[in-house]
Formats: C-alpha cells, structure tokens, sequence
C-alpha cells in the first residue's frame, strides 16, 4: 500500500513533467498527504470538479500557485488581500472588515471563534480575480492581439490577397456574414455584425484556449455558467430591446383571441427560454467535454496502473479531436442561434 | 450544485470584458475589416465584370474584324470580276476595232489597186493607141511610098464619089 502510493505519487511527478501541467495540477492538489489515504475514484472526482470549476488560485507547476487579488464588496466596504493568506487549509485572513476564510471555493466570513458566519457571508460579495477571470483576461488580450493585427492587415492593403493569420480569420468574419447574419437577419444585418463576431470569436478563442492543457489555455472558461449566463443576458437584451412591433404583436395578442390565457404566458416563457437554451447548451457541451477528457486521464490513476495509460491517451486524443471540431460548432451554434432570435425579432412582417 | 451557480465576480468580469472588447473591437477590427472585405469584394466582382465586358468586346472586334474581312474579299471578288470582265471587254473591242480598221484598209487598198489599174489601162490603151496609130502610120506610109498606088486609090476614091 506504501510502495502503492510512492508509485502513485511518482505517476503524478511524471504526468506533472509532461506538458499536462495545467489539467494536472488539480491532481497533485488532491495528492497532497493528508488525503492520499482517500479512494482513487473520490479523488478523481474532486480533481475534475476542481478543474472544471473556479479557484482563486493560480496554479502555475504542480503545487506551486501563484497569489491572485481577493476583492470583496462588504457592506463596511471595499477589501483586497491576496489569495495566498488564505490559502492553506483552515487558514483565517483578519482583513480590515471582517476576518475571512476558504470553504471550498467560497469566502466565508468567520467570526471571533473561528466559525462561519452564513448570514455576513451573504452580505459579502465576491469580485475577486479568479482562475478563470484571469484566462478571461489573457482570452480578451489574444483576441485584441489577433485582431489588431488582422485590421493593420487590412489597412495596409484593401485590394491584396489576404495572408498570413489574415487569410485563417477572413473565412470565418465571411462566414459569419454570408451564413449565419444574412440569411437570419436580411438586410438590417449590418447593426449587429460587431455584437455577431465578438460573440463568435469569444466563444471560439475560450473554446479552443480550455483544450490546450497548459499556459496560456487549461481553464474552462465557456464551461463556466456564469460566462454562459452573462452571454445569453446579453443576448436577451439585444432581442427585446431591437424587438419591433410585429415581435411584440406576436407575443401579446396571438391569434385568435380565444387563444390569449394559452400562449401570452407561453410566449412569455419563450422570451426567457431562448437565452436560457443558448447558456446551459454551451455550459454543458463544454463541461462535458473537460469532464470525459480528465476522466479518461483518471482512468489511469483509478486502475492504479501505467498500463492503462496508452489506451487513456488515445482516447484522450481521440476526445481533443472531437473537442476541436465542437469548439468550433458551439460558437458557430451560439452565433446562429443569436442571429435567429435577433431575426425573429427584428422581421419586418410575417 | 457548485457548477450551476454562477459566481457574481465571473459575471461581472465577464461583463466588463465583453463589453471592452465588443467597443474596441468594434470600432478598431469589425468596422474597418468589413469595410475592407465588402471594398475588396467590390473591387473583384467589378474587376470580374471588366474582363468578361473586355471577353464581350473582344469577341465582338473578333466578329467585326471577321465581318470586315470578308466584306473586303467580296469587295476583291466583285473588283477582279469586274476587271476581268473590262479585259475583256477591251479585248473584243480592240479586236474588233483592229478588224474594222484591217477591213478598212483592205477596202482602201482594193480602191487604191483599182484606181491604179486603171490608170495603167489608161496608159496601156494610149500607149497601145499611139502605138497603133505609129504602126498604122508607118504601114500606110510603107503602102503610099509608091506613087502610082496613091493615084491608084485616089481614083477607087474619085470613083465612089459620085458628084450630087
């Protein structure tokens, strides 16, 4: 059983030197000492849920983390301190308001003896620069990068050949154009062109970035509900508040008469529907796909032995290959379907 | 049920970033990139529709040359013809002009012969007469060298002459 876990930790040592560091990391978290006696399967488990979801941590090789900003918005104010005063495990952090501790991924406030105070915990609101607010950040900075450089691209030469990075982007705008704006919106597509690409291509840049397992990707940012949710908040606005008169005819006085009591709230559910289809589709398409990809990887750790790693790593590549091809198809979906419901609300008549 | 709850930080940071890069993606890649795509487009479609419009009139020069062409060999035709047929003509009235003028001066030739000829009969008759004459003369005058023949027929003379 000792030997057992030596070689386990020496599994971990080697999957931590191959370039997996990033999808990695949760595991030598859950390898830590004090819960290596745990079930394999146990532990598998809290290393996928851990990298699927946030941390106010930043692993960068192995243990080793780096400190990101805690901004809490306390009802006696604003407090920044750095998530590594409350790192480890049980400890407390005295900050100018209150005294502050980790549950899980959530800061709780404690009180004088040590324990969590539920109801001034709620009072305090979370803002901090997490794992994923960072991936965020470095997916926005790619993305001005790349785009910058394309539109120099362009001002430099209208009239030339696209090439370079130019030539890999012009295909998927002209896509986005021609297939997916036009024929859903008509001639009014122009408006919405900006809001269309952005969409797309920040869906795209996070899809792709949460299948490369190390810096700068490992994080699972369009699998995060909260980014989902906020994408598809804003797509419910841009809907209602482009909505002209037929949209809202149709949704208030269907026809015949008779049919009121049935579908205002049957419309009314639709409005809200639709964003939601769009959160939860691209939250669970991409969770699913970091969670199959890190259990195939736990399979290894679950059998206990190096033999079972080829068949993981097949499927493993087998699964990227696939999560490529959906990265691509859920930004494409989102886009469509954003483009449909601003179509359908912006038509002109029926 | 950790996964489901969105977290407030992740959701105003995903706000605030969206809402960055939709405004400067908007105003310094969308706009001058489709700009720049829909200019470029135009510019192929028109360059597209320049070379089948030049295609157009190539074809229609080609065809007009074609046209002018065989214009100008019927027009060569029509002139060969017409020469030959001058040729001709000049030909025959050369020909013709050359006989008449041949006829002509045969006629005059014939004329001029007869004329000449009768003038030599002329000749031929004087000369003929006065040689006759000559010859009678010098007969008649061999006959009456003898005088007693010109008594002789002076009196055959005197005797048919009988007095009224």
């Amino acid at each position: 059983m000792v030997s057992g876990t030596i070689l386990k930790s020496k599994i971990f040592n080697i999957l931590l030197i191959c370039a997996f560091f990033s999808l990695a990391a949760p595991f030598a978290k859950a390898a830590t000492a004090e819960d290596s006696t745990k079930d394999p399967k146990e532990r598998a488990k809290e290393a996928i849920l851990e990298h699927i979801g946030d941390s106010h941590s930043w692993p960068v090789l192995g243990k080793t983390t780096i400190g990101l900003p805690v901004i809490l918005y306390t009802d006696k104010g604003l407090e920044v301190f750095s998530s590594k005063k409350i790192e480890a495990e049980g400890s407390v952090y005295q900050g100018a308001n209150y005294s502050y501790k980790l549950e899980g991924n959530k800061i709780k406030v404690v009180d004088a003896a040590g324990k969590v105070d539920e109801v001034t915990s709620k009072k305090v609101w979370d803002f901090s620069i997490t794992r994923n607010v960072i991936s965020l950040f470095m997916s926005c900075a790619i993305l001005l990068l790349v785009f910058f450089g394309v539109s120099s691209a362009y001002r430099k030469g209208i009239n030339k050949a696209p090439k370079g990075l130019q030539s890999f982007i012009e295909p998927l705008i002209v896509f986005v154009r021609d297939d997916v704006a036009i024929p859903n919106m008509g001639y009014k597509y122009a408006r919405f062109m900006p809001l269309l690409l952005t969409i797309f291509f920040f869906i795209l840049i996070n899809n792709l970035l949460g299948i490369v397992p190390f810096f700068p990707g490992g994080y699972n940012l369009t699998g995060n509900i909260a980014v989902t949710g906020t994408l598809a908040v804003i797509i419910l606005f841009v809907v209602n508040l482009n909505g002209n008169k037929y949209y809202w005819k149709h949704i208030f006085s269907p026809n015949p008469w008779w049919l009121f009591p049935i579908m205002i709230p049957v419309e009314i559910v639709s409005i809200f529907s639709k964003p939601i289809a769009l959160m939860i589709r691209l939250f669970a398409n991409m969770t699913a796909g970091h969670i199959v990809a890190l259990s195939l990887i736990s399979l290894i750790f679950i059998f206990g032995t190096l033999w079972i790693a080829p068949v993981s790593v097949a499927f493993v590549v087998f699964m990227d290959c696939i999560e490529v091809l959906i990265a691509f198809l859920q930004a494409y979906i989102f886009t469509l379907l954003s483009a449909l419901f601003i179509g359908m609300a912006i038509m002109e008549h029926h | 049920m950790d996964l489901v709850t969105p977290n407030i930080g992740l959701v105003f940071w995903t706000t605030v970033c969206f809402a960055i890069l939709i405004f400067i993606l908007g105003k310094y890649a969308w706009k001058p990139i489709l700009a720049a795509i829909s200019e470029r487009e135009k510019s192929i479609e028109s360059a597209l529709s320049m070379a089948e419009a030049a295609k157009e009139e190539m074809a229609r020069l080609t065809s007009e040359n074609e046209e002018l062409l065989k214009q100008a060999r019927a027009e060569r035709d029509l002139i060969l013809k017409e020469a030959r047929k001058m040729k001709d003509q000049i030909v025959a009235e050369a020909k013709d002009s050359a006989q008449a003028e041949g006829a002509r001066m045969i006629e005059r030739a014939r004329i001029e012969i007869d004329n000449q000829k009768a003038i030599a009969m002329a000749d031929v008759k004087n000369q003929v007469a006065t040689l006759s004459l000559e010859i009678a003369e010098k007969v008649l005058r061999k006959q009456f060298e003898d005088q007693k023949k010109q008594d002789a027929l002076v009196a055959d003379l005197l005797k048919e002459v009988k007095l009224k």
